[in-house]
């Protein structure tokens, strides 16, 4: 029901766009492309979450749009058209793939703001917003580490793209912290969602002698699999433990409101810009648990000792005093990155494309 | 090494399930393109059916009808309306892919019960093979029984030898009494329960959710399948024992990091699809596996 509502609001507000020009209105207008809809119980989910933050923080003050089950590619172009067209003033895309369709359309309504997750090209009108993921998968790491049984650790990763590996390797860091004989083997689903692929890999995962299972895909699917074959594992963008209350340790949730609510205030202020460098750095938004953009969710399934050393390694990320990417560091076939006493830079982060020590395997090309 | 033979039977029940159905509507000489889109069906009734009434069972019945009713769409169409078999099998896929889509969206992120294991007793003791073959779900069992119940009528029973001629000779069977129609529709409707089945197996057993396209081109790979198998049901089940093997070698090449792309493994089901069917079309042009009437119209007046 509630569904249908969204669409036939969305669906009016197509219709009197072009009444509410007319008159001078104080509200902003504010749009959100979703990648599937929020019945993922994952990733979109995550973002209606935010949008119903933002609702909450500005009241009438804001009119929300919302289109669901935008497919990465042509259709997101005349969707993201559409909504700017509509004249919503800043519009948020929110996956990878509406990287090019947001440029694309950002050119052509330059008075448009673009917010897009989680991409790494902006423009003067398109900035972008990203969550320090990594940082959850760090303290996913130590957890494992001190569960496992059997030393392996299957991870499900999306696309072979630096926003995956960089948390393949946080967890590795983790893992590694506290276990040097646990390691992580990586299975490539090529897409973000699709609950028959996640479940069979995270099949093949437990029949190779997996206990732990990680993922960086959308669906819920890995960790019923998990739930059902008695193996443990860590749920994705927010809280899972409907679907897995015996095999869900915890999980790393999205949060992002305080992003979406920081940067429609810019826009009404008159604030909201990307900087004139040639990269608009300015205009990326990469926050983490010092931020509240990233939280976790409840410790369960292990032991008292276990959820103290994640709480630990949780508070050590959020004040700054662990770094996760502190050398020295070594890839997995023995390449040094950097020496001991130096950190990993962001931009050194964006331009992983190798495995740390602890994973196995290679990077697909 | 036992978990992924069980893993690897499991992914091809679907596809055995829906190439066995529309192995025998094309023995009757109709030509069916519109698997995917009743496995799309039958999967979409089946979790819905299930959230509903709570029980796995009433899932597979409803999986099945859901399967017959949209199948009988395709019947009309083209054993009454004499339409190209071809569109419309097409049609029908892109049809129900989009309706699925609709009927699905309120299940979206739902979470439905599976189908229990059952152990046969004694037999499902036997070291290795007894996990493998004898302690699994009904729809398994009832696939492998499907086989040789399928292999059996075709050779020995009466309706099976009709089946046959229609799908040979419609204009024979004709002449002798039989309503070519009649055994087009029936035989049409048991290809869609069973495409009914086979899709609601993904949601009763493999992953317990719906998600949109969740059948993701197990149909198309059933239908080269029954080509493959050079429309025996003995050979079906190696044939899909193969697809459902590489569907899950991919995953664990992976998983034991053998260097090969992950996109190349992706791509190997509907790799060994096409060689297929390539090297059946070769061994086809001196061979009489196919039935003589597959895809014509009879246009007979009963």
């Amino acid at each position: 029901m509630y569904k249908n509502f969204l669409k036939i609001i969305t669906f009016l507000s197509i219709l009197v766009s072009p009444f509410l020009f007319t008159s001078a209105y104080a509200k902003t207008k504010v749009g959100f492309v979703y990648l599937t809809t929020p019945g993922d119980h994952g990733w979109t989910y995550a973002h209606e979450l935010g949008k119903q933050m933002v609702k909450k923080e500005f009241g009438n003050n804001v009119e929300i749009s919302i289109v669901e089950n935008v497919p990465e590619g042509p259709d997101a172009t005349r969707v993201i058209r559409e909504l700017a067209k509509q004249g919503n003033q800043i519009i948020f895309t929110t996956s990878f793939g509406y990287m090019e369709p947001t440029l694309k359309v950002a050119k052509e309504f330059p008075n448009v703001k673009f917010e897009h997750m989680t991409g790494y090209k902006r423009t003067k009108n398109v900035a972008t917003g990203n969550i320090r993921f990594y940082e959850g998968r760090y303290v996913q790491g130590v957890v494992a580490g001190l569960m496992t049984k059997t030393n392996k650790i299957g991870y499900i990763g999306a696309y072979p793209i630096s926003e995956v590996i960089m948390g393949i390797n946080a967890f590795a860091q983790g893992l590694r912290s506290v276990n040097k004989k646990a390691t992580i083997s990586v299975i490539w689903a090529n897409t973000w969602y699709d609950p028959v692929k996640e479940a069979d890999a995270a099949k093949v995962h437990i029949a190779e002698g997996a206990d732990i299972l990680a993922q960086h895909t959308d669906s819920p699917a890995m960790l019923q699999i998990a739930e059902k074959n008695g193996a443990l594992g860590f749920g994705q963008s927010t809280d899972m433990s409907a679907f897995a209350p015996k095999a869900q340790l915890f999980a790393s949730v999205n949060n992002w409101g305080p992003y979406y609510i920081k940067k429609i205030k810019q826009l009404k202020d008159g604030k909201w810009n990307t900087g004139d460098g040639p990269d608009h750095w300015s205009g990326n938004t990469w926050g983490g648990l010092s931020t509240n953009m990233l939280t976790l969710s409840k410790f369960s399934n292990m032991p008292t000792d276990v959820a103290k050393k994640a709480q630990a390694a949780h508070d050590g990320i959020k004040s700054g005093k662990l770094k996760i990417f502190a050398g020295p560091l070594k890839t997995n076939d023995g390449k040094e990155i950097i020496g001991a006493g130096k950190t990993l830079d962001d931009g050194a982060l964006w331009g992983m494309n190798y495995y740390l020590e602890g994973v196995t395997g290679k990077v697909p090309k | 090494m036992e978990n992924l033979l069980i893993t690897i039977l499991l992914t091809s029940i679907p596809i055995l399930l829906a190439g066995l159905g529309e192995l025998v509507t094309e023995k009757s000489g109709v030509l069916n393109l519109g698997v995917e889109g009743m496995m799309l069906c039958g999967a979409v009734a089946a979790l819905g059916s299930v959230l509903i009434f709570g029980n796995p069972y009433i899932g597979i019945l409803f999986g099945a009808v859901a399967g017959i009713l949209i199948s009988t769409v395709f019947s009309f169409f083209t054993i009454t309306l004499m339409t190209n078999q071809v569109a419309t099998g097409l049609g029908l896929t892109i049809f129900a892919t989009a309706l699925t889509g609709l009927i699905g969206e309120p299940f979206v992120g739902k979470t439905a019960a599976s189908l229990p294991k059952l152990e046969i007793i004694f037999l499902s003791d036997i070291p290795y093979l007894g996990k493998i073959l004898f302690s699994n779900d009904i729809l398994v069992y009832f696939a492998i029984f499907l086989i040789f119940f399928i292999h059996f009528g075709f050779q020995n029973t009466k309706i099976g030898i009709i089946i046959r001629a229609v799908g040979d000779n419609h204009d024979s069977a004709h002449s002798i009494g039989y309503s070519v129609k009649l055994v087009r529709w029936i035989s049409t409707s048991f290809g869609g329960m069973c495409a009914g089945m086979g899709g609601a197996y993904i949601p009763l057993a493999l992953t317990p959710h719906w998600s949109e396209g969740m059948t993701a081109g197990k149909g198309w790979i059933a239908l080269a399948l029954v080509v493959f198998a050079s429309w025996m049901p003995i050979r079906l089940l190696i044939g899909a024992l193969i697809f459902g093997g590489i569907t899950i070698l991919q995953f664990v090449a992976q998983a034991r990091g053998w260097d090969v792309p992950s996109q190349f493994l992706n791509m190997l089901p509907y790799l060994t699809t096409i060689l297929a069917l390539a090297l059946i079309s070769f061994k086809l042009r001196n061979n009489n596996y196919a039935p003589a009437c597959l895809g014509k119209h009879f246009l007979g007046n009963k």
